[in-house]
């Protein structure tokens, strides 16, 4: 059974104490530093070798898959609105390098990742997983950015991909998705989710024509 | 007749682009606090929650409800009588040069880009973006501007149905494209689901966008036949056991709306769409004489729209 979920402030860089008493389910507020970071970063970082112009290890180990709404002045200066995460399960096969480059140890993302990639990159390198809630708390989130230190790689990789470095006061809510034992939030609700969506099906006679991949084997027809 | 000031029109786009951005209309609140009010479960109750203080933050500051812009369109209402001055092609320069502007001032993130080449104009004008899709009013001489920022990605399907599949197959490709979009909660339901039913594969689309999109929480399709299965999925919907991010709850479908077309003798085409926890829309009337009216309600399925008659006298029509 899950216990009651507790609310933890946690400040950045954050220690790995501090992640050992986050529960599958809790909710999170940031404090400190954060930067955002998505295939453009990991692109350049994993694949092509590239050392960001800021010393992620240095700066947080909080990394946030974000495009935020902002704008850039023609003074140059940078006009941050609404942040929303965006969605991290396509971002699986960076992680294990970016890891090891950037010594993140929490990720805030949308929807999570797989058991497997919690198994098999989160849980060894002591790393979790922080869902954003809704996932239109953007209005919220944008609160919780205090200041605006730098938008990295901006002229390169346009607003959305740039890796904005974000100062931060409770940031949230976010919620635990994984443990550092590799728990996933998602998995446990898909789970007890999926007896009643079986019955909401019960009695409804399949459509005529299926649909290709809807068959079992692949020399089946649709008809 | 006077024709309507092409900057008229420019500040009532770049005015409901704002509004969109910023304020949920309050038929989608007032339905989520409705939700909140049945909902048992603590996680979903928690997601409902904090999207309520999001509305508010939103609002108090000015900011956008959501960083994801979706992807901004516009529907645009002509009366028979209105004359936009130089024309239906101002009115267009008018709505892209109000999305460009408004993608910089709210800020709004810049969403749009080539689909190959992924180039963006930081500004969410483009090639066919944003789109502006046309109605007309007998009768009238104003304009209405809708502009509707949908979330893009995912709570959209279409399929084809045939006729035996009847109810059945309606209800399971409606539970299908929930589950499979409201696991971990990537429709960012409670959603209002419009469902397109016949016309052709494209039709289907259209009229299923336009009844999630355009159709205000707690408003039933006139049709009594349609508005009953319209509270069937909605019933039907919110038994599944999910909540908002797929947690265990019972808020998923915050209204159903389905519009149909006429279709093809042997086919049911089917699509459904999720409008999300942003569910943008605002809308701005137009007068002839100077004035604008601001709403969240488009109004846009009027009976001139819906109309079902095929004009002139005919013997009476058979139905199955
Ligand atoms: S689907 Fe809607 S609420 Fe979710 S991220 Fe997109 S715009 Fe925001």
């Amino acid at each position: 059974m899950a216990h009651a979920p507790r609310t933890h402030r946690l400040s950045t860089p954050v220690s790995p104490g501090a992640l050992a008493e986050l529960a599958i389910g809790d909710i999170v507020y940031l404090d400190g530093v954060i930067y955002t970071g998505r295939e453009g970063l990991y692109r350049r970082m994993v694949d092509e070798g590239m050392v960001p112009p800021v010393d992620l290890r240095a700066l947080s180990n909080v990394n946030f898959h974000c495009s935020p709404a902002a704008s850039v002045a023609e003074d140059g200066s940078l006009n941050l609105g609404a942040v929303t995460a965006t969605a991290s399960f396509r971002f699986s096969r960076f992680m294990e390098r970016f890891f090891e480059l950037s010594g993140a140890k929490v990720i805030v993302g949308k929807g999570g990742m797989s058991e497997a990639d919690y198994r098999d990159l989160f849980v060894p390198n002591g790393a979790v997983y922080l869902t954003t809630v809704g996932y239109g708390t953007g209005a919220l989130l944008g609160r919780g950015v205090t200041r605006v230190q730098a938008a990295h790689w901006l002229e390169d990789l346009g607003i959305a991909q740039a890796v904005w470095v974000l100062e931060v006061s409770r940031f949230g809510p976010l919620l635990v998705e994984s443990d550092l034992a590799g728990n996933s939030l998602f998995e446990r609700e898909n789970r007890a989710t999926a007896e009643a969506v079986e019955r909401a099906y019960a009695g409804l006679k399949p459509p005529s024509l299926s649909r290709y991949g809807e068959t079992v084997s692949r020399g089946d027809e649709v008809l | 007749m006077s024709e309507i000031a092409r900057d008229l029109l420019h500040e009532a786009a770049s005015e409901i682009m704002a509004r969109a951005a910023i304020e949920i209309p309050r038929d989608y609140r007032d339905g989520i606090r409705g939700m909140l009010g049945q909902e048992q479960h603590e996680l979903s109750r928690f997601v409902l929650e904090a999207m309520l203080e999001n509305w508010e933050a939103a609002e108090a500051d000015r900011r956008a409800m959501c960083a994801d812009t979706g992807v901004p369109r516009f529907y645009v209402k002509a009366g028979n009588e209105a004359r936009p001055e130089g024309g239906f092609v101002a009115l267009e320069e008018a709505v892209r040069a109000a999305t460009a502007e408004a993608t910089r001032s709210v800020p709004l993130r810049p969403n749009r880009v080539h689909p190959l080449w992924r180039t963006d104009h930081d500004n969410n004008v483009g090639i066919n973006a944003p789109e502006i899709e046309y109605s007309f009013e007998p009768d009238a001489d104003w304009i209405e501007l809708t502009t509707v920022h949908k979330g893009g990605l995912f709570g959209t399907d279409y399929r084809m149905l045939f006729p035996a599949d009847g109810m059945d197959g309606i209800k399971r490709f409606f539970l299908d494209t929930l589950v499979q979009f409201g696991r971990r909660g990537l429709a960012c339901q409670p959603a209002i689901v419009g469902i397109g039913l016949g016309g052709s594969k494209d039709t289907s689309m259209t009229l299923g966008k336009q009844a999630a999109c355009l159709r205000p929480v707690g408003e039933p399709n006139p049709d009594p036949g349609i508005a009953k299965l319209e509270a069937e999925l909605k019933e039907l919907g919110n038994n599944i056991g999910m909540g908002p991010m797929g947690f265990v709850g019972s808020s998923m479908v915050i209204d159903c709306h389905v519009e149909v077309g006429y279709t093809h003798t042997g086919g049911m085409p089917m699509s459904v769409h999720c409008f999300c926890l942003s569910s943008r829309r605002a809308t701005a009337r137009v007068h002839a004489g100077g004035e604008v009216e601001y709403r969240s309600d488009p109004r846009w399925f009027t009976p001139y729209m819906r109309r079902e008659t095929v004009g002139w006298p005919t013997r009476l029509a058979r139905t199955a």
